[in-house]
């Protein structure tokens, strides 16, 4: 069902990395859990509605009031790196 | 009965009276951490000077529902100032700024945080063997895993080194760890307890609740959790009971469904036998009891599996490494930042359930996954609603097996079968507790899950507390030896 070159693009999408030792353990791994989710397809869900969230609730809506926030000094103390107040990442836009 | 063995309600007794001192009960839960945590190793993060300090705080004005009492602390529930890691590499320094509502209702109630608890990292798992740090033993045979993903949670109450705990159950992982530790452990309704801070994993499905070691606590932290918190879009607007009420021995007319599908699967005989002893001391004490047919019960896992791993993985995109968290040093660029951390600081089962959803939403696969389970969903929902029209409660195993052997379970989709028989109520976003029922010719406990309809916890309290009055185990503890 799915091949290694599906992980590759998979893992692509999701910013991973499979190293090259793991990726027939993993795509074996994900075509176990995949063939098994198929069983999905004997039930008939023709005119049936999905559920997202199994508690009936409608648009939750609050006034639009400025209230508390995280200092921006809190903020960014967790930050792998910083300057300036502000996130530091590489470089994005090659010269 | 040292004071680490208490339960909650009994250590309040003490301290109201003046029995006890809330630094007495400290040193006794520190010291008994210090005899036995080098072999459970339930905790991530000892916070013992903190735990002081609230001590201090509080003889000042001595009230609160839980003043004085220490609790363990799972680890993906926010604590400010206090390391939250999920026992992930990605999140080891992570010190969130904010307390998740939970802790800040538990601290406006006295209680007392004696530390972070392991688990299954981001709360994948059901053995805590996917820690990114150490897996946690079972106290009741050290070989044994404790369950998860709240296995430290679970394991740190069975030890006695907390008198309560919290965790979170995304598919089984409150109940199946407190089913293989032998305590108590409920999931609340979905929308029921507020989730602002605690640490996504599928947000559809999380739910906090209590690992307890008896069902009289576990009403007594769920009244402190319990009730609508403006920062959960999620959590409910109602009129909370007082849980306490509902701890009374009578289960007189109430009608009790054991759905076929459950026992009709193929799982270990003696806990299929003391399961359905349960159910006949329940039977005997005047709730009526039938077999019921729950025919969609057998696609939850499938269900979940698509639906859990693709919360997970839009859940899970936010750790690249530029607010928090761990970053790769071997980045030359953006993307290659992003990819280099989140593959050294992801443990091999998190990358395949963020995998596995990012497959079930990827382009042309919507429809046939994610789309379909949803529809499953329904059906499961559906198929619940009809049998609580019906029915009070209905009763089967929390797990197919006792707690298995460390290193036992190798295969992903294996280890995903111990959640067979719990899944289904997070599918449903109904309440489900698990309590001991008995134990097996290896003396490992056994656990019996109620499960209710939507805000239904009153009468699984009930139905649950009068099973704990007639089966009178709950004072077992498991022997451990403790090392000075």
């Amino acid at each position: 069902m799915i091949n290694k070159k599906d992980v590759e693009y998979i893992a692509n999408l999701a910013n991973l990395k499979i190293d090259e030792d793991d990726k027939e353990l993993f795509t074996r791994q994900l075509d176990d859990i995949l063939n098994y989710v198929e069983k999905l397809n004997e039930l008939d869900t023709e005119g049936v509605v999905p559920t997202a969230y199994t508690v009936p609730m409608k648009n939750v809506l609050r006034e639009d009031r400025v209230g508390l926030s995280i200092p921006r000094e809190k903020a960014l103390a967790n930050a792998p790196d910083k300057k300036d107040g502000q996130f530091r990442v590489p470089r994005i836009i090659s010269e | 009965m040292e004071l680490y063995d208490l339960t909650i309600h009994e250590l309040k007794d003490k301290l109201a009276s003046r029995e006890i001192s809330v630094n007495e009960l400290l040193d006794s839960f520190y010291k008994r951490i210090g005899g036995v945590e080098e072999k459970v190793k339930a905790y991530v993060t000892l916070t013992e000077k903190e735990a002081r300090e609230s001590a201090k705080e509080l003889k000042a004005e001595f009230k609160g529902k839980l003043a004085g009492i220490p609790l363990a602390i799972k680890d993906n529930l926010s604590t400010e100032g206090i390391k939250t890691t999920c026992s992930s590499r990605i999140l080891e320094n992570y010190v969130p700024p904010y307390d998740a509502t939970v802790v800040s209702r538990l601290k406006e109630a006295g209680a007392i945080t004696l530390g972070k608890t392991n688990m299954d990292e981001f709360a994948m798992g059901s053995s805590t063997e996917n820690s990114g740090f150490f897996p946690t033993r079972n106290p009741w045979d050290l070989e044994r895993a404790p369950g998860g993903s709240s296995g430290g949670s679970a394991a740190a109450v069975a030890a006695g080194e907390a008198a309560g705990a919290l965790g979170s159950d995304t598919g089984g992982s409150i109940r199946q760890p407190a089913a293989f530790c032998g305590v108590v452990g409920l999931k609340p309704t979905y929308g029921l307890v507020s989730r602002y801070g605690l640490v996504a994993f599928a947000s559809s499905l999380d739910q906090i609740g209590p690992i307890t070691k008896d069902v009289e606590d576990a009403a007594i932290l769920l009244n402190v959790i319990a009730g609508h918190d403006p920062m959960d879009s999620t959590s409910v607007k109602m009129e909370i009971p007082d849980y306490t009420r509902f701890l009374k021995e009578d289960v007189q007319g109430m009608k009790i469904g054991l759905p076929r599908e459950y026992f009709s699967m193929d799982f270990a005989a003696e806990v299929k036998e003391s399961v359905l002893a349960g159910v006949q001391r329940l039977e005997e004490a005047g709730a009526k009891v039938e077999e019921v047919n729950l025919p969609s019960a057998d696609y939850a896992l499938a269900a979940y599996y698509i639906i859990a791993p693709a919360e997970a993985s839009s859940n899970l995109a936010r750790y690249d490494g530029v607010r928090y968290g761990y970053r790769s040093k071997k980045a030359h660029d953006v993307k290659e930042m992003f990819t280099n951390t989140r593959n050294e600081g992801f443990g091999d089962e998190v990358k395949r359930r963020i995998m596995l959803g990012t497959y079930a939403l990827s382009s042309g696969y919507y429809d046939a996954f994610y789309l379909k389970a949803q529809k499953v969903r329904t059906m499961i929902k559906e198929d619940f609603d009809r049998l609580f029209y019906e029915y009070d409660l209905l009763i089967s195993p929390t797990t197919p097996t006792t707690a298995f052997k460390i290193g036992e379970m190798t295969d992903p989709l294996e280890m995903y079968q111990a959640d067979i028989f719990t899944v289904p109520v997070n599918i449903a976003g109904i309440p489900a507790i698990s309590i001991p029922c008995g134990f097996d010719s290896n003396n490992l406990p056994i656990g019996l899950q109620i499960m209710g309809p939507h805000f239904g916890e009153g009468k699984i309290i009930q139905a649950a507390y009068t099973l704990e009055q007639i089966l009178e185990i709950k004072d077992r503890r498991p022997e451990l030896e403790v090392s000075v």
